[in-house]
């Protein structure tokens, strides 16, 4: 079985988000980037395929140079090879573009891609991809078992879950659930001796793809200062839930 | 010159942080109060690589460099000095003699074992009458043919515990003085090897260190490590290079200490703002940027140097010196910053500032480390600007 898992270079969790450029671009000082946790929940799950039944494990990322670093710690989990698109990603149907142009060279049974990333939170990729190849979509798995040509996947729905069979080829999206926190792998030293030596092919975008274009982003109002009611004072407790903060 | 990390060096600091953020925080602060040893995160840096970083892939090592030690090292002790210092004891001291002086045999019986993790390895040196004077050893080795009767007590000796095998030093032939000390490996389950209680400390407290006692324990010769009389210039190098590793430890601790502080000061507000807008905060915290920089480099240097195959005796020194005093002064400064709440558990610094002081004790007091440089300085090696 080959799988290809997509791989989204996003700012760590912890990052202060600002904007420059008239609020257009994100700020990339002193950002410190991560693998897309929702890739990473479906990278360790490529992984334990790889143990289980031997699949080959490809990882792709369109990016700049700069997304070389994230591509490495996932040859350093294991991954076998990593691809990168040589473009800025811009939008999420370049993306999936450029991902689909790479499979038409080399077809994988499996594409796994985190449901949205933790950056721009789009949440379209794997579903392009899917539409773009005519392969199966299942969103939002919390569950994948393998038999033969046949795929098992759970999906998180509202309130409870659906358990869905599909044939392969097919496309994933990842999240929490596929694996659990506790799963993810960090590299051992040997992993990050290897992937040096790993094979990590640049590939030339196929097209400009730009579509869509950002007018600005705006970050949430800070938040207010506390007030403190006394607890004796109830009156004023409602009246100020229901006039000032306007939840009752 | 270059200051920039290179990517695999940045993976591992990636690797480390991320170990101890999700690894070694959880239960740190009772592992600290109740001096519970972290076996099981200790079996998980033996997963990752991390207890044999610079044992070669030969022996099932993981072949990094100094500097990869040094910069796994940093994270860990940010989070957990205790677990630090025992994969600094364990790389450092135990598996650099064997890979560096150890027999074909003793590399393949005991080297293996310990750079996978499986096995833990001490470094047994000091003595209840022999400290920062380690020629003064009273642990004998009798040499009785085939093999050495080795009597004789070891004093704070870390991982003495879980060590399953022993780098002993003793005096063969007190006539020669130091020039009649060897080194042995002696195996914990060895007759005669008996591990005394679990020292209560002022911190590192998760540590195992303990007394060895040894009593008539046959050591085989094979189990001699290099020549007759090798043991004290042996010793003595292995401390020039653990220094790096204690001194990684030290500058994690400060840098664990100082993100801490600068987190808080930013959340904590005073007279109607962060208290890091408050000069007299902010000067503490530019302080500790600008000493724990300048004990990174000095660290970072040493590890270089190290690496190159130079001559780093002074700069492990130095960088030793230079970390543990940043570590105790910046502790505290921490504390400080954190009011009240730094001298309670929950806020980690009081612990850090607890770890802090050891690092101006082991592995060569701060005090010997002056005399280490000025040696170096009256040999003129510090004549010139490095």
């Amino acid at each position: 079985m080959k799988i290809l898992v997509c791989i989204s270079h996003v700012p760590d969790t912890t990052s202060k988000i600002n904007f420059v450029e008239n609020d257009t671009q994100f700020d990339t000082q002193g950002v410190q980037y991560i693998i897309n946790p929702n890739d990473e929940f479906g990278l360790t799950r490529a992984m334990w395929f790889k143990e289980k039944s031997g699949a080959s494990v490809d990882v792709i990322s369109v990016g700049t140079a700069e997304t070389e670093a994230t591509l490495r710690k996932a040859l350093a989990i294991g991954a076998d090879n990593a691809i990168r698109v040589n473009a800025t990603a811009r939008d999420a149907q370049q993306v999936a573009k450029e991902i689909v142009a790479v499979m038409q060279e080399n077809s994988y049974d499996l594409v796994i891609a985190g449901r949205e990333s933790i950056d721009y939170n789009g949440g379209m990729v794997p579903g392009m991809i899917a539409a773009l190849t005519g392969m199966n979509y299942l969103n939002n798995c919390i569950g994948l078992e393998i038999e033969g040509n046949q795929a098992t996947a759970i999906r998180e729905m509202d309130g409870g879950k659906e358990t869905i069979t599909s044939p392969l080829p097919l496309v994933i999206g990842a999240q929490k659930g596929l694996v659990e926190e506790s799963d993810l792998r960090i590299p051992n030293m040997r992993g990050i001796m290897m992937a040096r030596k790993k094979p990590l092919t640049v590939v030339e975008p196929t097209q400009e793809g730009q579509q869509v274009q950002t007018v600005s982003f705006e970050k949430p109002a800070p938040k207010g200062a506390v007030k403190l009611v006394d607890p004796e004072n109830i009156d004023e407790l409602i009246s100020l839930l229901h006039n000032e903060a306007k939840v009752i | 010159m270059d200051f920039k990390l290179s990517e695999e060096h940045k993976a591992v600091q990636q690797a480390a942080r991320e170990f101890a953020k999700t690894r070694l925080l959880e239960g740190v602060i009772e592992r600290d109060s109740k001096m519970i040893h972290p076996s099981e995160q200790v079996a998980e840096m033996g997963a990752l690589g991390f207890m044999g970083i610079m044992t070669s892939e030969k022996y099932g090592g993981s072949g990094m460099d100094a500097l990869s030690y040094v910069l796994a090292l940093e994270e860990i002790s940010k989070i957990d000095a205790s677990a630090a210092v025992i994969m600094s004891a364990h790389n450092s001291l135990a598996l650099w003699a064997i890979e560096t002086y150890g027999s074909d045999t003793q590399k393949e019986t005991y080297l293996t074992p310990l750079a996978q993790g499986k096995n833990i390895g001490c470094f047994c040196l000091s003595e209840p009458e022999a400290g920062s004077d380690a020629s003064m050893q009273r642990t004998t080795a009798e040499d009785k043919g085939d093999f050495y009767l080795l009597n004789g007590v070891k004093n704070w000796i870390t991982n003495g515990g879980k060590a399953d095998y022993q780098l002993v030093i003793a005096q063969t032939d007190p006539d020669k003085k130091h020039r009649g000390i060897n080194a042995f490996i002696v195996e914990k389950n060895w007759e005669g090897v008996t591990v005394g209680p679990k020292e209560d400390k002022l911190g590192i407290r998760s540590s195992d260190t303990h007394s060895i006692n040894y009593t008539d324990v046959k050591v085989p010769k094979q189990n001699r490590i290099g020549a007759d009389g090798f043991g004290f210039k042996l010793a003595m190098q292995i401390l020039e290079g653990g220094r790096i590793g204690i001194a990684a430890q030290a500058l994690g601790i400060a840098a664990g200490a100082y993100e801490l502080a600068a987190n808080y000061s930013t959340i904590r507000s005073s007279f109607g703002k962060p208290i890091a807008d408050h000069q007299a905060i902010a000067f503490k915290l530019a302080e500790m940027a600008m000493d724990i920089e300048a004990a990174r480099m000095l660290v970072y240097r040493a590890a270089y140097l190290k690496d190159s195959g130079e001559p780093y005796g002074y700069a492990s020194a130095m960088a030793k010196l230079k970390a543990s005093e940043v570590a105790m002064k910046h502790t505290v400064e921490a504390v400080q910053i954190h009011g009240g709440n730094g001298y309670v558990k929950e806020y980690h610094v009081e612990r850090l500032m607890r770890d802090a002081k050891i690092t101006q004790i082991y592995e060569g007091t701060s005090e010997i480390h002056k005399i280490i440089i000025a040696r170096n300085i009256r040999k003129g090696e510090l004549a010139l600007p490095i």
